[in-house]
């Protein structure tokens, strides 16, 4: 390792809050050569992203102090030359793509003028740049190239900007590519399409790949070497395959645990009453069709997964359900009564027995409501337990069932982490005793450990009380480990229903099979049989 | 877009035309006009005269439809202490008005956004602190005290520059600088606290790792973006001007609507102030369309 194209050794960063000094980073160490890809993985909180920062100079400082260690770029020292020197480097040696394309991509210029601006800024003539981005755009797979540089960035979809970053961070051929989390905000199948162009691109230029993840299925599916990082520190170092099979660490072990998609699947109990059916439900913005002719059946301690990547209609079903949002045409019967018919009276007792956990707890809870309030609020709404000392009782028993303590009550939700949050969410569903729970994209926000707690909290849930789940998501491997049946959603349309054993094991339609191949497996030698088997059809 | 500004045109419009009715029926409301505009020993026969010549004695639907042709035909009536038309008085104030407002807010404009990114840039640093306190000052001076001081200062003890009134260039140097402390301190702050939030987003970061320039990250990636909010600050400040900056045009003898105004309302000459306050009203339209403008381009994403 001594001749690495890119090595951090020893590093270690603080951050100074008002809080007092976190140890961001603890003498991390990577290193990363011509035409290899290293992962660093790692959850939230993790420090994943702070040495790469510290590579790129953008971290911000203050808060953020470099304690000690070394970048080693090309027999230099990144944390002892000049600003200009690193300056001129950035974009041009190491370029840097990031998780979120539409917010990392200035709004008010077009992507043409930004992409340019790579080459411009480090001092290459206008027309030569705006060739090689015409070049560029046309290999990153966007249509219409000589249109799209007039474009601005909200004009394209979450796939085409990273596609376009890409492009942007390829402009001048450098010799190292990081990726911060390129595809974690992007549906399945467009994840797949950027990481096989990623290494598509890779092989051309010989680049080397340094990218952060917390995603096992990326690692396995691009990565030659990972190293795993826990609060701050490198816990493990390997080969995927190593790390994976042969985990050292017990956080590393954890983590593989924690992976959804493992378990066994569940057989289908049907003999349990309808609870909830809807029939030809449509709905339609204008010229977009939301949904179309959607119909279900939902049985008493049934988890039913809605499936399908962003715009397939999958949230306006639920907000329908609820009458949060007014469906156009069709029925929702609730134990046999129509749910879009209902009156106020009948609708204010459906929303005791139906209730809904949201994507973001940071955002649908309350941040002035105390715990005790959130979760005592639904009580004065519907006007039950008028009695005080009953309900901090009730408060207390409901904090433990998910997992909390009792003295938590008193505490407001920024108090918490993003999985005790999603927890709180959970407790203040369940006070109300619901019949349903509809769960959008309950988990997707939250770290693959935290996930499967919360998960196993669910089933546990159904299993004890005989709560009924609608429960809807785009990650396939949760859904597989929870749900019984599952519907495939696509442009508003249910393209295939059936028990989970049936759709994960035997798929018919062709974009339920799509979404399965896309879905990345932790294990890097099912994702080498998956790739193997891709190539040769 | 034009759909856009079309609706902002209309939304004015109506505005205008509530402003327009307001003023007729308030003229009405605060008394009898003959009694108002007439000296107090004017006799009755006098009065009546005066009600027949202006209309006053026809029903007040007649009278309101005859203000709202005169209105279109900008025809406010003469100047009842001047004797010629109320709006070319009015129009000759506005073209003394139009450059004062012009050159302070261009200056405070530019020196404004530049101190201000500047600021935001080196934010908790020295120069940060310096614009801090000089805006804060300049935001909370009464303009009035240091017009006083000013003329004072550089005018009677220093003997710089002429006291009142206009002619040279040199009587504009007192007038823009007084009008400009304001609205810099309030302008130096907005942008100040909008660049210091686009500085952290996270197309920033892009830039930076891209290898963009420090003044090309401050003025061309960032400044676009932060200046949304600040246009509209803008716009507040120089329709405060385009009203007529009334004390600061009174102390230096500046014959802009402002003055213009406070001498026609001691002097009750009402065709004038009506006139005034339309003009004035049209010339805020203006600028409201014109802030529209900007916005859209400015962003794309208003366009679109």
């Amino acid at each position: 390792m001594n001749n690495a194209l890119l090595e951090v050794r020893n590093l270690s960063v603080d951050f100074h809050t008002a809080r007092g000094t976190v140890h961001a980073v603890k003498n991390v160490s990577w290193s990363v050569n011509r035409g290899e890809t290293l992962a660093i993985l790692g959850e939230s909180g993790s420090g994943k992203s702070v040495s790469a920062s510290a590579v790129m100079n953008i971290l911000d400082m203050p808060p953020a102090h470099i304690v000690s260690g070394e970048i080693f770029y090309d027999g230099q020292d990144l944390l002892k030359v000049s600003y200009e020197t690193h300056r001129a480097l950035n974009g041009k040696k190491i370029a840097m793509i990031f998780q979120d394309p539409l917010s990392h991509l200035n709004p008010v210029y077009t992507v043409g003028w930004q992409i340019v601006e790579m080459m411009t800024a480090h001092g290459r003539p206008a027309d030569m740049a705006r060739a090689r981005a015409l070049e560029l755009i046309k290999r990153v797979g966007i249509p219409d190239p000589e249109a799209a540089l007039h474009k601005y960035p909200h004009q394209f979809s979450g796939g085409q900007r990273q596609r376009l970053m890409i492009a942007m961070a390829l402009m001048l051929k450098p010799d190292i590519l990081i990726a911060d989390e390129p595809t974690t905000a992007l549906d399945v199948t467009i994840q797949a399409d950027v990481l096989a162009l990623l290494k598509e691109l890779q092989a051309e230029t010989g680049m080397g790949l340094v990218l952060i993840t917390h995603d096992l299925g990326v690692v396995a599916e691009i990565a030659d070497r990972v190293v795993v990082m826990s609060k701050g520190e490198i816990v493990e170092a390997g080969t995927p395959r190593d790390v994976y099979h042969n985990a050292q660490h017990p956080y590393t072990r954890q983590l593989i645990g924690a992976a959804p998609g493992k378990g066994e699947i569940k057989l289908l109990d049907s003999a349990e009453p309808v609870l909830l059916e809807t029939k030809k439900l449509c709905k339609t913005y204008g010229e977009f069709t939301a949904l179309k002719d959607v119909s279900l059946v939902l049985h008493r301690g049934q988890c039913l997964a809605v499936v399908g990547e962003s715009g397939s209609g999958k949230s306006t079903l639920a907000r329908s359900i609820l009458r949060l949002e007014k469906a156009d045409s069709g029925e929702a019967l609730w134990k046999g009564k129509d749910l879009l018919a209902m009156n106020a009276r009948d609708l204010l007792g459906m929303r005791r027995e139906i209730q809904m956990v949201f994507q973001d707890p940071t955002q649908s809870l309350n941040p002035r409501m105390s715990v005790y309030q959130l979760i005592s609020e639904g009580w004065d709404i519907h006007k039950l337990m008028p009695d005080k000392a009953a309900r901090q009782t009730r408060v207390a028993e409901l904090l433990a069932q998910v997992g909390l303590a009792p003295e938590h009550a008193a505490r407001y939700p920024h108090q918490f982490s993003g999985g005790q949050r999603q927890r709180i969410a959970i407790a203040r569903a369940l006070a109300l005793e619901p019949e349903l729970i509809i769960c959008d994209e309950a988990v997707s926000a939250l770290d693959v450990s935290i996930q499967a707690q919360v998960i196993a909290l669910l089933d546990d849930l159904r299993k004890r009380l005989g709560i009924s789940f609608l429960f809807i998501a785009h990650d396939l491997g949760v859904v597989r480990d929870f749900a019984d049946t599952v519907i495939v959603m696509k442009a508003g349309e249910i393209v295939e229903r059936g028990p989970t054993r049936q759709i994960f094991e035997a798929p018919q339609h062709a974009y339920t099979q799509r979404l399965l191949a896309a879905n990345l497996d932790p294990d890097p030698e099912i994702q080498a049989q998956r790739r193997l088997a891709g190539a040769t059809p | 877009m034009t759909k856009l500004i079309g609706q902002r045109v209309i939304a004015s419009l109506l505005s205008l035309l509530g402003l327009m009715i307001l003023v007729f029926f308030l003229s009405r409301l605060t008394g009898d006009p003959a009694v108002l505009f007439l000296p107090i020993d004017a006799t009755e026969e006098m009065k009546s005269q005066f009600r027949t010549l202006h209309g006053l004695d026809l029903p007040l639907f007649e009278q309101f439809g005859r203000y709202v042709w005169d209105l279109a035909h900008l025809d406010f009536g003469e100047s009842l202490r001047k004797a010629r038309p109320a709006i070319d008085i009015v129009l000759e104030a506005y073209a003394w008005t139009l450059p004062l407002a012009g050159i302070t807010m261009g200056l405070v404009v530019v020196a404004a956004v530049i101190l201000g990114s500047l600021a935001a840039f080196n934010v908790g640093g020295f120069f940060d602190r310096l614009v801090s306190i000089v805006s804060l000052i300049g935001a909370s001076a009464p303009d009035f005290w240091i017009a006083i001081v000013a003329i004072v200062l550089f005018s009677i003890n220093l003997g710089w520059l002429p006291t009142s009134g206009v002619g040279t260039p040199w009587h504009w140097i007192l007038p823009v600088s007084v009008l400009f402390i304001r609205p810099f301190g309030l302008i130096v702050q907005v942008v100040r606290g909008s660049m210091l939030s686009a500085l952290s987003a996270a197309y920033v970061k892009t830039a930076r790792a891209k290898g963009v320039k420090n003044l090309p990250l401050i003025f061309v990636h960032t400044l676009r973006n932060a200046m949304l909010p600040v246009i509209t600050v803008i716009g507040d400040q120089a329709a405060a001007l385009l009203n007529g900056a009334v004390i600061v045009e009174t102390i230096f003898g500046f014959p802009g609507i402002g003055k213009l105004m406070i001498d026609s309302i001691l002097q009750r000459d009402f065709n004038v102030v009506l006139a005034a306050i339309m003009v004035t009203a049209i010339a805020i339209f203006i600028m409201n369309v014109l802030i529209d403008l900007a916005y859209g381009l400015l962003d794309p994403r208003i366009r679109h």
